[in-house]
């Protein structure tokens, strides 16, 4: 039997339940509400759950695809067709700027890249929309940084983020008021784990991209890590030739900054007992976290997400 | 419902600096598989850069997370951490021990079923102790683990467990609190953390760990009857509204007669949806959505009861309040409360006194400080469904918010209604403002004249009187310096007097305008946040703010009552434009600068605003 699963059923409904209270709370406070949509495992946990919070209408918001250009192809196809069958828009936006320079995660360095093509475009996105309250799938677990984040986390008129003006939150009471200019990025999923994610995806069959299943796929090993050839985009290094392995991603980003881990595990039980035994982190394969110490609190600061 | 054990259990972990909560965690952490290998990796690494334990990896690296902190060597916010063990999972609040944050602290113990506390066995109880005891009993937290830390620095020593357990059993007497499990740990080796320590025979009681996993949590008492406020109105087409919110109390099942408060209407459920689910009942915690039959008036804020159990309504409380703002506490000054989902304007009238955190003691005072902790009288500016914190932390929990800046400014918990607005019911009026405003051919309204001392309000609001009393109209003009003689003649020149002489006329010019009349209020009224509390009182477009505008230089020369010239010499405190400030309002509906406007000439420009 699998850790946890006796005890699972009652604490994923006291998580659905409180997750649906603060995507209702949110939308109660918002004039221009929208969710960030990254295709991966957290924002179609977040969707459905957001799809349940306003049935039988569909989510009153929009969601927002930061395009980098350099996703996996199958997150794209996955994320048009998931955004047709919930009923709701699908904006997508990407940092034209960027892409006129050729700005890609080869050239220029992931640091550079990254914030070229995601947290700008990000910025530029939100201004277009005057966006007020912004939810995210971030969890808690993810980062040491994200323990510290509110679930109605205040951004100042860039989108800058500051530990030090942040509002105490007390019970379950939001306090979601806001200056001209100012937005709330919201985290539902807050107190979620990676297991609990995966335990809510099975007991709820919700639909994700098939890269989070192990699956024979062209590989390169860069400094020890497995990065996926997705397309022919990728330069090889001389002497480098793409080989077949048996793996899958624990969480999706640019597929030349996420690497992959050799796996077996092609169902969800083997996943969720994979992470439950899992001794490396989530975000590892996150090559851009560790660009240097503290690297994700800093990004937060300049607005990040 | 007998006691249960939540698959869940959230806890706070609260200690001065330097008790080793960090360290704590990082340990329960690490000892439970939660920590990988390449955070461990990392965590060596910054060992030898910010650690405190020399080459061995310091765990409290694991949950310091930010930059600031890590050179700071303190935790500076509240955070929170998952992990979970075959019986248990849990969720950890890791609150600051710096003083200065005692806010967090609160935060943190506001959503959490148990409390542990770290003392440290070297220092004993220190005041900060006694202070998050309290906090945390104030939050509704019954149960606390005292953990004494660094045991292996006082070699095991029987006596100083022993001696501090009973100094600490006595302050958590003192504020209620029954349910203590005492157990003498060291967090840097683990010792009765997650294993049985051999170097303390003596102690034969569980791990940190193992009681955590154990401990049966008080669910709030069963039987509760059924309430559940609503936050959102689902209305995606003519045929469907439903009233989303999370039950807070009790439980609600399809066909039960429900009552809508504070209005008082009734209705029955028709359905009740759990997510996408159609159920037949829903339970306490549940975030549902209700159809009604026959569908009535309902909007975010209201509570929807069970019919035969009314919920308790009141604008009027005891309350007990953490400060948590730079800005000290003003009494009178309007803020925004936010009780479950509904927004009032609300004011706090009275401190009772403060808390000695402490000793116990009960301290008159006239603010509260950032940190402090205080009992209050609270009066809202309309009646509000509720329950005392002590039934409810979902019903008599609060916050409020600083107009101004939108800041958080305290948490609070209702003790009790000073005066139950139930019984006080509103008087249905036959003849209403209208009728009445008809009669007098005239629209009734609020023309509030703002402005420093000598700006010209006087001038402009005698002359206006007079122009509409010359027209026929019927109005009442209420002047500063006159109810000074009468209805506000007990009250100073302090601000928590100036903002209560404030809500008196306010209060006054709304019942003349229910009476049907134009009011002329001539203020100084020199803060936003009074003038938009005045507002408030009104419908939309029944008041005018005027804002009678002239430089403090012009103010100070005219001078008709010599008061600036005693102000500046030191005479009169708290003046106007001297040594207190004048808020200038943002958007009046009409700004007279009377530097250049002649009083004819304002009076014209009113006349017009007036329709």
């Amino acid at each position: 039997m699998i850790r946890g699963d006796d005890l699972s059923g009652a604490w994923l409904a006291s998580l659905e339940s409180e997750t649906i209270e603060v995507l209702r709370e949110g939308v109660a406070a918002a004039s221009r509400p929208v969710m960030l949509y990254s295709i991966g495992k957290d924002s179609s946990v977040l969707l459905h759950l957001a799809r349940k919070a306003f049935w039988p209408a569909a989510p009153p918001f929009p969601l927002l695809h930061i395009d980098t250009t350099w996703k996996f192809r199958e997150m794209i196809a996955f994320r048009d067709r998931t955004a047709a069958e919930a009923g709701v828009e699908l904006r997508v936006h990407a940092n034209e700027d960027g892409l006129r320079e050729g700005v890609n995660p080869f050239d220029h360095g992931s640091e550079r890249y990254t914030d070229v093509m995601k947290t700008v475009a990000l910025r530029q996105a939100l201004d277009e929309g005057g966006y007020d309250i912004i939810f995210v799938g971030t969890r808690r677990d993810e980062e040491k940084s994200r323990a510290k984040e509110r679930v109605f986390s205040l951004r100042d008129a860039a989108h800058r983020w500051d530990p030090r003006a942040q509002r105490p939150e007390l019970w379950n009471l939001y306090n979601t008021r806001l200056a001209p200019g100012e937005s709330l990025r919201v985290s539902p999923l807050s107190n979620w784990t990676e297991a609990d994610v995966w335990r809510y995806i099975r007991a709820e069959e919700i639909r994700i991209v098939p890269l989070y299943y192990a699956a024979e796929r062209p590989v390169v090993e860069r400094a020890g890590r497995w990065i996926m050839v997705d397309d022919d985009r990728m330069p090889l290094l001389p002497g480098e030739a793409p080989r077949q392995r048996r793996i899958r991603f624990r969480t999706l980003g640019c597929y030349p900054l996420t690497a992959a881990v050799e796996s077996d595990a092609d169902t969800l039980d083997a996943i969720l007992a994979e992470t439950l035994a899992a001794d490396r982190s989530e975000r590892e394969g996150r090559l851009i976290d560790h660009d240097r110490d503290g690297s994700m609190e800093l990004k937060k600061k300049q607005g990040y997400f | 419902m007998g006691p249960v054990v939540p698959p869940t259990l959230r806890f706070v972990l609260c200690g001065s600096v330097d008790d080793g909560k960090s360290t704590v965690i990082g340990r329960l952490l690490h000892d439970c598989r939660q920590v990988s290998s390449d955070e461990l990796t990392r965590i060596e690494r910054d060992s030898a850069r910010y650690g405190t334990q020399g080459m061995a990896a310091d765990l409290a690296l694991l949950v310091d997370g930010l930059r600031d902190e890590r050179e700071q060597g303190i935790t500076i916010d509240v955070a929170y951490r998952s992990f979970e063990t075959p019986r248990r999972r849990f969720i950890v609040a890791d609150a600051p021990g710096h003083e200065q944050y005692t806010r967090n602290m609160a935060t943190g113990g506001s959503t959490a079923d148990l409390a542990v506390v770290l003392v440290d066995a070297r220092k004993g109880v220190l005041p900060q102790t006694a202070r998050h005891t309290r906090i945390a009993a104030m939050f509704g937290v019954c149960h606390v683990v005292l953990a004494v830390n660094k045991m292996d620095l006082v070699e095991w020593d029987r006596d100083i467990f022993e001696s501090i357990r009973v100094s600490y059993g006595g302050i958590a007497g003192e504020v209620g609190l029954s349910a203590i499990e005492a157990i003498p740990v060291s967090a840097l080796t683990g010792a009765n953390l997650t294993r049985n320590s051999a170097s303390a025979p003596w102690y034969d009681g569980p791990t940190l760990l193992a009681h955590l996993e154990t401990v049966v949590v008080e669910e709030s008492p069963g039987g509760q009857p059924f309430r559940m406020p609503v936050q959102y109105v689902n209305r995606p087409h003519a045929d469907f509204r439903g009233y989303c919110g999370r039950v807070a109390a009790g439980a609600v099942a399809v066909g039960d007669a429900v009552r809508i408060s504070p209005a008082g209407t009734e209705s029955r459920v028709a359905s009740i949806l759990v997510g996408n689910r159609t159920r037949h009942r829903a339970g306490r915690g549940d975030a549902v959505t209700l159809t009604l039959a026959p569908d009535v008036d309902v909007t975010r804020g209201d509570v929807v009861v069970d019919a035969d159990e009314a919920i308790e309504v009141a604008d009027q409380f005891q309350a007990r309040l953490v400060w948590m703002h730079d800005e000290p506490l003003a009494v009178g000054r309007p803020y925004v409360m936010k009780l479950h989902s509904r927004e009032v304007g609300a004011a706090v009238t009275r401190i009772r006194h403060r808390l000695d955190v402490s000793n116990g003691n009960e301290l008159a005072a006239s603010v509260l400080h950032l940190n402090d902790l205080g009992t209050v009288n609270l009066v809202t500016n309309r009646p509000v469904p509720f329950a005392p914190f002590d039934e409810s932390r979902a019903l008599g929990g609060f916050i409020l918010i600083d107009r101004a800046t939108n800041a958080t400014a305290a948490a609070g918990t209702i003790a009790f209604p000073l005066m139950r607005a139930a019984n006080v019911k509103w008087q249905h009026m036959d003849v209403s403002k209208d009728v009445r405003s008809r009669l007098k051919l005239q629209r009734a309204q609020c023309v509030w004249l703002t402005g420093m001392s000598a700006s010209g309000k006087s001038t402009i609001a005698n002359l206006l009187d007079r122009r509409l009393t010359v027209e026929g109209r019927h109005t009442y003009l209420l002047d500063g310096d006159n109810v000074r003689h009468g209805l506000c003649r007990d009250l100073g020149f302090t601000e928590a007097d100036r903002v209560e002489n404030i809500r008196r006329v306010a209060e006054v010019a709304r019942l003349m305008v229910d009476a049907g009349l134009i009011v002329i209020v001539s203020f100084i009224s020199p803060f936003r946040s009074e003038r938009d509390y005045a507002r408030s009182l009104f419908e939309p477009g029944e008041f005018k703010e005027v804002f009678v505008d002239a430089s403090l230089e012009v103010c100070a020369e005219r001078d008709p009552k010599g008061l600036y010239a005693k102000a500046l010499r030191g005479e009169i405190r708290n003046f106007t434009g001297v040594d207190s400030p004048y808020e200038r309002p943002e958007h009046p509906d009409l700004h007279l600068n009377t530097e250049e406007l002649s009083p004819a000439e304002c009076i014209d420009l009113l006349s017009h605003t007036l329709d």
